[in-house]
């Protein structure tokens, strides 16, 4: 099955089935994380602990620890970004990692050099993590195939952006009753076609039990409703055009970017007409669930994807996914840089 | 088995109840004080030391769980990163006495570690040791201020301390560095 309208797009495999036991107590055993499709339910559950520690640091007068003394974490952006690449640096920097920031626009990459040839560049200049943003999907999946030690995917094309799912996850957990999102209805509202952060989500948020809805105009759809079909019946996804049914009950809802920069061939008439139909705002809301809260991944347009007076009120906690994507990227980072040789007792 | 029993429930207990005197004794009182306990065993110690203390001061001394994970000196040794465990302070470090309570003083890397995690909270007056089971050799110039059992031990030789809240019985037991060599 592929969930690629996206031409780039590598094929995605189904994933790790939700586990049936209860959670297991045992550590992190992935090398990257390029992908969340691959993190069944005790890995995400985890993260989530491990994020749980790395607020409390946060809270802290010097929220500083020697944990990634000595590890060097080299930050390659190929796109635009500003809350994913300072919030990683700042994670990396908490933990006492030492931090290389590449801008792909002033590197030799201007020059022409390839994808690989950065990539064993910044090995050879000593890094043991290296986080990626690339505009092509697979991209990180390529780096981790020469890079020698751990690939962290900040964004690749259409296809993922697990540390965003991660903390939407981390967000929704903090807000709903006991951290459980098993049965909850949550909404995801926009430019589903373009978004990588959705293709993410989709695989947290089922793998963690919610009954999870995707809603936009059927040209921003496509290819979601097969996937819905396809899906195994303990993955419950749900796609429709109709806003008012999707937002019916919902218990949080995330509006989406409407990716300007990536729409082409009329996908949508105007921006005017898709606010008039999809935008979040208060009035759409009412259908909701009384407390249910508003997330948005950002950068925001406001009064196209949600109305500014609901992006700054109070069900929002679209600034609280900011500062959970520090603690969150902190875990990350934390739980893959474990080790190369054999563990040693300590008293 | 190779194993052997070298402390029994009653004299963990017993331990438990000298320490609780001899701290408050060496503090002078409970007054400021408050007590550690090191993720994970260490913090049962603590909260039964603290229960000692309540029985023959009539005070309930403040006691907090540090989890010292992020400041273990091997963590690039390590083969998977350690899951954290927690760290609850309940109260301001500033100007208190620490006990760190630990189930085994062994290299000193544990302690080391503990008191650099303190220092980050706060500047205690003055921080101290407590530990069921001494076995001995050090790495660092480190000493327990109360100790419940000195056992001299050789390396090849593993320190298991049993207690009800996370093992379901009382008791230290002995044993020889076998298979589980990989076992921390």
């Amino acid at each position: 099955m592929s969930l690629s309208a996206d031409p780039q797009a590598p094929p995605i495999s189904s994933g790790a089935e939700p586990a049936t036991d209860a959670l297991v107590d045992r550590g992190w055993r992935h090398r990257h994380l390029l992908d969340v499709a691959g993190l069944d339910e005790p890995d995400l559950d985890l993260v989530m602990r491990t994020a749980d520690e790395m607020r409390g640091i946060l809270a802290r007068p010097i929220p500083k620890v020697p944990a990634l003394r000595g590890i060097s974490v080299t930050i390659l952006f190929y796109e635009a970004s500003t809350r994913t690449r300072v919030s990683f640096e700042v994670a990396a920097k908490n933990l006492s990692a030492d931090v290389v920031n590449i801008a792909a626009a002033s590197s030799s990459v201007a020059k022409g050099e390839s994808l690989i040839d950065t990539v064993r560049t910044v090995e050879a200049l000593g890094a043991d993590v290296l986080v990626m943003r690339h505009g092509r999907s697979g991209a990180s999946d390529l780096a981790a195939r020469v890079f020698s030690g751990h690939v962290v995917n900040g964004g690749d094309g259409w296809h993922a952006h697990p540390t965003q799912a991660l903390l939407d996850l981390y967000t929704l957990r903090d807000h709903l009753p006991d951290g459980d999102l098993h049965g909850r209805k949550i909404v995801i509202v926009g430019d589903i076609l373009h978004s990588r952060v959705a293709r993410s989500n989709i695989w947290s948020l089922t793998t963690a039990g919610a009954d999870l809805w995707l809603c936009g105009p059927a040209t921003l759809l496509r290819g979601f409703e097969p996937l819905a079909a396809a899906l195994p019946a303990s993955r419950r996804l749900t796609v429709t055009t109709s806003i008012d049914a999707a937002l019916a009950g919902a218990d949080a809802v995330m509006a989406l970017r409407l990716q300007q920069e990536r729409m082409s061939g009329g996908l949508l008439p105007s921006l005017r007409e898709y606010a008039a139909r999809y935008q979040l705002n208060a009035a759409r809301m009412v259908g909701a669930a009384p407390d249910a809260i508003v997330l948005h991944p950002g950068p925001m347009n406001e009064g196209v994807e949600i109305a500014s007076d609901l992006a700054a009120g109070g069900r929002s906690v679209i600034t609280e996914q900011v500062a959970n994507g520090v603690a969150v990227r902190m875990a990350v980072l934390y739980l893959l840089t474990g080790g190369r040789t054999t563990e040693t007792a300590d008293g | 088995m190779t194993a052997r029993q070298i402390m029994t429930a009653d004299e963990i207990r017993r331990a438990l109840v000298r320490i609780s005197h001899e701290v408050v004794e060496r503090h002078g009182g409970t007054a400021d004080l408050a007590l550690v306990g090191v993720q994970r065993r260490g913090v049962p110690l603590a909260t039964r030391l603290a229960l000692d203390i309540a029985e023959h001061e009539g005070v309930t001394v403040p006691v907090g769980a540090l989890d010292i994970t992020f400041y273990r000196d091997d963590l690039s040794l390590v083969a998977h990163q350690p899951i954290v465990k927690g760290t609850d302070l309940p109260f301001d470090p500033n100007g208190l006495t620490l006990v760190i309570v630990d189930d085994v003083l062994y290299t000193g890397r544990t302690v080391r570690a503990a008191m650099d995690a303190l220092m980050d909270f706060g500047r205690p007056r003055a921080i101290r040791l407590a530990v069921l089971i001494d076995r001995g050799h050090r790495e660092l110039p480190i000493r327990a201020d109360h100790v419940g059992k000195n056992v001299p031990t050789s390396r090849e030789e593993v320190i298991r301390v049993h207690l009800l809240e996370v093992d379901g019985d009382d008791q230290v037991e002995i044993d020889r560095l076998g298979a589980e060599v990989a076992l921390a």
